[in-house]
């Protein structure tokens, strides 16, 4: 089928208008500008304490963004779908503890990391189930499987405690190790990154979870199975957060039943922060682990300047509120920008 | 304009005899439609009688209780959205639903991308793709650009588009035309022209009849949600098709009564708001509607709120009744006797959740109020009067204004503004979206408030309603006010020269 239209259509080449280039390098320029803050802490820093950045310093920087930056992925996903997994930071001390307990018991660390994960992903399936079929607020029902994870937590851990000494030497070594100044977990990290920012812009699926979150009314009408993606979103992230359970069991080597309590916040805190809007549909997961790094380097960057790590809180906050206030000021930018072109072509 | 259902019996698409309910409420009984290739079909009807139910049948949102959908003659069952559309059916709702985040190339193709190996979304053919379908549409929009910002009707050109994209054998158009300007309807009346002849069946809703009467050749009219009847529209008069709308002689559509002007209620003087609208100046007198005309964007509902104190003005001045308004301040214009009923119902006039009551009470937060605590008898008996005295239809009053149809819910806006006892009224499309038998009722209402000695100020996109109800016609283009008619030289040339910048005003 070919239309013509009864008036005489106009030849017209695509212009690469001005709101194009306009809205994306606003959008670029979110990334960028929280790169250019970190290189510029890092930079401070390193003026002020010339040790900062040695080899070690640095493999300390990358180790201890790894968790969080894996954690801040699959919640990205999730926060682009309009809804919000604050129940990570349980799944990531249930997930720690059960690995833990398993390679205590001579287990293979393999199997340890494989059973870590896939208790993240039986914890993602439930938030999914609750959140897509309840149609219950995403931030209530997590809050509660957030309470119940730990709850289960402590119960079965109770008092016990699993430190270095009772884990195979190999995997406590694994988690310290690396390639020079780049740790072997940092690595995994960004491999799970960059495979899930192909998928998100690459693939159907990924590119369905933004349209979700975008308008969940337009994608139900679209033919999106939105319960499905939904479920897809929360699993991943669960499975990310169980992930990084047994990646922090191998980091630390030290986890009981407080372990991950409160986290969930630090975690939303980064993926908001590196420019994935709350309200959904868009945002990279680039820009959450920008976010991640971020806030991971303030953690580091006030110690080695001497300042007391009480401030470390109020920073965040700061950080966080920037941000927000940031994406606010941008979007009326653009939208009184996009208005003035619509204006003038009208 | 040719009958091919004439030499063409076979119906692409059929409902037969279907019903569907909801909870307690009958919203189709027992309905029945064929839609023919290369034939326009009109579904006519007042609000709540049940199109938006039959489309959403169609289109695989809603499954019928009873009955069958055929296509090709072949009972079928569409068990969501995406049947619907592999089935080469494509719908556009009246509000287009497209993804703001995502861009216009997406926005068209989401869920079928062209697909590279591995499955991944070929994006240079998705654009490219879309890049030719604007060209097809004669349209100049830029396949990268976000959906966020796009007007209203390239929002439709999207959704059209999107149709396309898929050769939809059938396309359904919830009132597309209902927030178009005249020279937008006439593009997208060559688009659905274009589009019959190439033998796609059409069904199009729209609650202007004299649009039904230019398109279409076929007419099916429901009413309480059966079927009144299904015919050509060939031989029948804008009158037959309201008697079977409404059931009932309807009284003359634009009650227009004539009243002396009395005093300047309203001054605007070379109002401007940067980059919006420039040196605005007009004057409303007690007892006058003057209408205010334009193509959507030329600035007027930006006027009124300005006006109104919503947005703030960068030069001029506003008088009401003698006295300068504060700039930017709405309790200030509301305590000098100005009322804003604004052009969305849903978004700005209205919260949806909540009662008919409280609805028409939130104007009123400061006279029902006794030693700082709310008055809840006085603010029912308020409510009460009000509702009552626009006839609006209701269960109970503590219903929240989301059960209510599209006409009764801009009756509660009317009657939350019109229980401040304004002395200026500015109505920003008031009857957009609603069906004849209420637009009768609030055209009347407005006549009897100017005959009060009310001086309003009427935003309308809908031409007849301006010329049938105004006293004077402004006419805006681009930000500029172009053109002052009376009501004896307005005529549709007239305001229509004026409001695309033709007119030597």
């Amino acid at each position: 089928m070919t239309v013509t239209t009864t008036e005489p259509a106009p030849v017209a080449p695509i212009p690469a208008s001005s709101s194009t280039r306009l809205v994306d390098r606003v959008f670029k320029m979110r990334e960028l500008a929280i790169f250019v803050l970190l290189l510029a802490i890092l930079a401070l820093t390193q003026l002020g304490n010339s040790a900062f950045l040695s080899e070690q310093g640095i493999k300390d920087l990358l180790l201890n963004a790894t968790i969080l930056v894996l954690v801040a992925t699959g919640q990205a996903l999730v926060v682009i779908t309009r809804n919000v997994d604050l129940s990570v930071g349980s799944t990531l001390g249930i997930s720690a503890f059960a690995a833990g307990t398993y390679l205590q018991s001579g287990g293979h660390p393999v199997v340890a990391v494989v059973l870590a994960v896939l208790l993240g992903v039986g914890f993602g399936l439930l938030n999914g189930l609750l959140v897509s079929l309840g149609q219950v607020p995403a931030l209530v029902v997590t809050l509660g499987t957030l309470y119940i994870i730990r709850g289960i937590d402590s119960i079965w851990v109770g008092s016990r405690q699993i430190t270095a000494a009772d884990l195979p030497d190999g995997f406590v070594d694994f988690g310290s190790a690396g390639i020079s100044a780049v740790p072997w977990l940092a690595l995994i990290a960004l491999a799970v990154l960059v495979s899930t920012a192909y998928y998100l812009r690459h693939f159907g699926s990924g590119r369905e979870l933004y349209a979700l979150g975008s308008n969940p009314e337009a994608a139900r009408l679209a033919g999106i199975p939105v319960r499905r993606r939904i479920l897809l979103a929360y699993t991943f992230c669960g499975a990310l957060a169980g992930l990084a359970g047994a990646l922090y069991l191998a980091r630390f080597g030290n986890v009981d039943s407080g372990t991950g309590s409160g986290y969930e916040l630090t975690v939303v805190s980064a993926v908001v922060v590196g420019g994935v809007v709350f309200t959904g549909g868009s945002g990279t997961v680039y820009g959450a682990a920008l976010g991640a790094l971020l806030l991971t380097s303030v953690n580091s960057v006030l110690p080695a300047l001497g300042v007391s790590s009480v401030w470390v809180l109020a920073i965040n906050g700061i950080l966080l509120i920037l941000a927000i206030a940031v994406d606010r000021i941008v979007a009326l930018r653009v939208a009184s920008a996009l208005k003035k072109r619509n204006a003038r072509h009208g | 304009m040719t009958h091919r259902s004439a030499k063409d019996p076979a119906p692409v698409l059929a409902l037969r005899g279907i019903s569907k309910s909801f909870g307690a409420v009958r919203a189709l009984r027992d309905v029945s439609l064929d839609l023919f290739p290369g034939e326009v079909h009109a579904l006519a009807g007042e609000n709540g009688a049940g199109k938006s139910t039959l489309i959403k049948t169609l289109a695989g949102v809603h499954r019928p209780d009873s009955g069958q959908v055929l296509l090709d003659g072949e009972p079928v069952t569409f068990h969501g959205p995406a049947d619907a559309r592999d089935a080469g059916i494509a719908v556009i709702y009246q509000e287009p639903t497209l993804f703001p985040d995502l861009s216009i190339a997406e926005n068209i193709f989401m869920g079928r991308q062209p697909r590279r190996a591995l499955g991944r979304i070929d994006h240079r053919a998705t654009r490219t793709a879309t890049a030719a379908l604007m060209h097809r549409l004669g349209v100049e929009l830029d396949p990268d650009r976000p959906a966020r910002g796009l007007s209203i009707a390239d929002q439709q050109i999207v959704e059209i588009a999107k149709a396309l994209s898929f050769d939809a054998r059938v396309l359904i158009m919830d009132e597309p035309t209902a927030a178009l300007t005249g020279s937008e309807v006439a593009r997208l009346f060559g688009v659905v022209r274009a589009l019959r002849e190439q033998g796609a069946a059409v069904l199009f809703i729209s609650h202007r009849l004299e649009e039904i009467f230019r398109i279409c050749e076929r007419v099916t009219t429901l009413r309480d949600g059966a079927l009144i009847a299904g015919e050509p529209l060939a031989g029948m008069t804008e009158e037959d098709l309201v008697r079977r709308m409404v059931g009932r002689d309807l009284d003359e559509l634009y009650p227009k009564q004539h009243v002396e002007a009395g005093e300047v209620a309203l001054s605007v003087r070379r109002l401007t708001r940067e980059g919006v609208f420039t040196d605005v100046s007009f004057d409303v007198r007690c007892g006058e509607i003057v209408g205010m005309a334009g193509l959507v964007g030329a600035g007027r509902t930006e006027v009124a709120r300005t006006v109104f104190g919503v947005d703030r003005w960068d030069a001029g001045e506003v008088e009401v009744a003698g006295r300068a308004l504060v700039n930017g301040a709405p309790s200030a214009a509301m305590a000098a006797g100005l009322a804003l009923v604004p052009e969305d119902r849903r978004a700005q006039g209205l919260v949806m959740g909540m009662s008919i009551e409280r609805n028409i009470g939130l104007t009123g937060l400061r006279a029902t109020r006794r030693a700082g605590l709310m008055d809840r008898g006085a603010e029912r008996s308020r409510s009460l009067d009000w509702a009552v005295r626009l006839q609006v239809k209701y269960a109970r009053i503590a219903d929240a204004v989301s059960t209510l149809s599209g006409g009764n819910q801009q009756k509660v806006v009317l009657a939350k503004w019109l229980a401040t006892g304004p002395a200026v009224l500015i109505v920003d499309e008031p009857t957009r979206g609603i069906d004849v038998g209420t637009k009768a009722e609030v055209h009347r209402l407005l006549s009897a408030l100017a005959a009060d000695g009310v001086a309003v100020l009427m935003i309308s996109s809908d031409l007849p309603e301006i010329l049938g109800m105004a006293d004077r016609v402004l006419v805006m283009h681009e930000g500029r006010l172009t053109a002052e008619i009376p009501r004896s030289d307005a005529t549709e040339e007239t305001v229509m020269a004026a409001a695309t910048g033709r007119a030597a005003a």
